[in-house]
């Protein structure tokens, strides 16, 4: 889906001049971004530019210093009655990240459940399905990633990408509308790294929209609608893949895929 | 498989499939420790005196030990430090979580309670909190419900409730519980920070995270020290005799103050605290293995018993993981 067309919906994303500090450290200075239903953008850059702080503040695990984010049209995190803007209480902020699917870069699974625990977890605690239902929607989503046989073992005894791969069928759990993957390869041995990019290609095909940190720019080439690249709290330059990894305009951008390709 | 090639290839007169070899072995004369040897005689010597002195001192009076060993008096004694451990151990347990949660809470005033009362708790004898909520009457004759400065519903003078089981099972918890927070604290601490974020990215609600995710992990680091507590707590029931409630120290003391009989009623409340904290330590060890069964390979505790005690069997295992 490219970009033009998909603008006459309104966006799955709006990122608008978000500013984000730690004590004196500005870590995002400005960020505009927008990303359209069933878009999968691509967002890299070098080591502390910012990039899992913004993946971050879109499910409002950071809050925002300056700017807004929307998800679906609606803020996240806060409420705006009349000119003002209200903080949301916990279980508000909670529903609104119901929509949005997480991916981490350590999996974070909970180790005292089994992959079948993880994944049924949300969706039985927060009401949205019966503990019968639940399971059989996950085991459903554990065949998808791949991981059906794997139902009843506990993270430890699973590989690094086997691990992600739950993760993922865990996020999709509770059926969201956004997908963020901040560095879902990186800490994986290098043989494992494909059967997770398989699964998150699968899920781009299936029409999710996607925000995705990645070093992987193979993987940005063959599935990415849109590459950003960023640099020190900054936006710098985004395109079509092809455009931003082949022909980068910026001298920022042209450095920094010299040294990661 | 390299690890077995370098193996044969280093002694040449093996024969492939038997990895110990054999005929050209080297046969190494274990190195001696002679100190071990002083050492293990010198406990010994001292295990032979004490064994002795416990059979030849007649002052043991072991036959007055057996009579009031299973005495109705001593019994209920020991079934109230039974019951005592047990209630306040559980209180300390529920109030130390509390107290815990508010220490980690970001709202200061919560914080700084929980701090103020660990720090009362932890900074004045167990002993001294006793015996003063014991003589608490003396500072507040009467307890009043109500709202401080506000309206008040009902007055009880404070002797009427505060009876020595009270008084004691609120001293032990209260203590206890101060203890239990910092346990409980180091707990929590110890979940990573990545589980939580995992949990509110899947939009659960802080408590659930806590009851669901970061407890459960947590009860692996604060089951051990709180078994080690509650074998303390059960020691710490005895200075309840000096409140005058007859748990099992106050009921042997009742009785060797009429009978004179001081050593052998010593001997059997120290065996009956024996006992019981032997058989604690047992319950301790199968819980810390079912709390961390997810992470080990599924030995229940009745089969890792078994194992240990068949060393045999070991050494058939370890031998087939090394082929
Ligand atoms: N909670 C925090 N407290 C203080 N500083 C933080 C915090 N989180 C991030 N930072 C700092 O903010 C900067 C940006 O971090 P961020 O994790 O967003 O970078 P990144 O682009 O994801 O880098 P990487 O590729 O290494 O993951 C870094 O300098 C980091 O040290
Ligand atoms: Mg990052």
């Amino acid at each position: 889906m490219t970009t033009s067309e998909a603008s006459a919906s309104p966006p799955a994303v709006r990122i608008r001049g978000v500013r984000k500090s730690f004590g004196r450290l500005e870590v995002l200075r400005g960020i505009n971004l927008e990303v359209w239903p069933g878009e999968v953008v691509c967002l890299i850059g070098p080591s502390g530019s910012g990039k899992s702080t913004l993946l971050r503040c879109v499910n409002h695990l950071e809050k925002v210093d300056g700017g807004r984010i929307e998800v679906d049209g609606e803020l996240v995190g806060y409420r705006r009655k009349g000119d003002k803007v209200y903080e949301l209480k916990d279980r508000e902020i909670c529903r609104k990240r119901e929509q949005i699917g997480m991916v981490f870069q350590q999996f974070n699974l909970f180790p005292h459940m089994t992959v079948l625990g993880n994944v049924v977890e949300a969706p039985v605690r927060l009401g949205k399905m019966r503990q019968r239902e639940a399971e059989a929607a996950g085991r459903e989503l554990l065949a998808r990633v791949g991981l059906a046989e794997k139902e009843s073992a506990y993270p430890r005894q699973l590989s690094g990408g086997q691990q992600q791969r739950v993760a993922i069928a865990r996020a999709l759990a509770m059926r969201p509308r956004l997908m963020l993957f901040d560095e879902p390869t990186s800490a994986l041995d290098p043989e494992l790294v494909g059967d997770v990019l398989a699964v998150m290609g699968d899920l781009a095909r299936d029409g999710m929209t996607m925000i995705v940190v990645t070093h992987e720019m193979g993987f940005a080439r063959e599935v990415a609608d849109r590459v950003v690249f960023m640099d020190q709290g900054r936006l710098v330059e985004q395109g079509h893949p092809s455009e931003i990894l082949e022909r980068p305009s910026h001298e920022r951008t042209q450095a920094f895929l010299r040294r990661v390709l | 498989m390299p690890e077995a090639d370098r193996t044969t290839s280093l002694d040449d007169g093996n024969v492939a499939g038997d990895p110990r070899g054999h005929g050209d072995d080297v046969r190494a004369v274990p190195l001696r420790h002679p100190g071990r040897w002083v050492a293990s005689a010198l406990v010994l010597v001292v295990a032979v005196a004490v064994a002795s002195s416990l059979v030849t001192n007649e002052r043991f009076q072991w036959d007055v030990v057996g009579e009031y060993f299973f005495s109705s008096a001593i019994l209920s004694g020991l079934w109230t430090t039974l019951w005592l451990t047990a209630v306040s151990m559980t209180i300390a347990v529920v109030l130390g979580i509390i107290i815990a949660l508010m220490r980690l809470s970001p709202n200061p005033v919560l914080k700084g309670g929980a701090n103020l009362y660990t720090w009362f708790f932890r900074g004045t004898p167990l002993l001294v909190q006793l015996i003063f909520l014991f003589n608490i009457s003396a500072l507040y004759p009467v307890l009043t419900v109500g709202v401080p400065f506000g309206p008040k519903f009902f007055d009880i003078p404070a002797n009427d409730i505060l009876t020595p089981a009270l008084v004691a099972i609120i001293g032990l918890s209260l203590n206890e519980a101060a203890y239990m927070a910092e346990i409980v604290r180091g707990g929590i601490n110890s979940v990573e920070h990545g589980q939580t974020e995992a949990a509110q990215a899947l939009g659960l609600r802080r408590s659930v995270i806590m009851r669901r995710i970061v407890l459960p992990q947590a009860i692996r680091v604060i089951l051990p020290p709180t078994g080690n507590e509650t074998i303390s707590m059960l020691k710490y029931t005895s200075l309840i005799s000096v409140i005058a409630m007859p748990e099992l120290l106050y009921s042997a003391q009742v009785i060797y103050s009429r009978t004179y009989e001081t050593i052998p009623l010593l001997m059997v409340a120290s065996l009956w605290y024996l006992i019981v904290t032997s058989v604690l330590t047992l319950g301790q060890t199968y819980l810390e293995r079912r709390t961390s069964r997810h992470r080990r390979t599924t030995e229940t505790f009745a089969g890792g018993l078994l194992r240990r005690l068949r060393p045999h069997d070991t050494r058939v295992t370890a031998g087939r993981e090394r082929p």
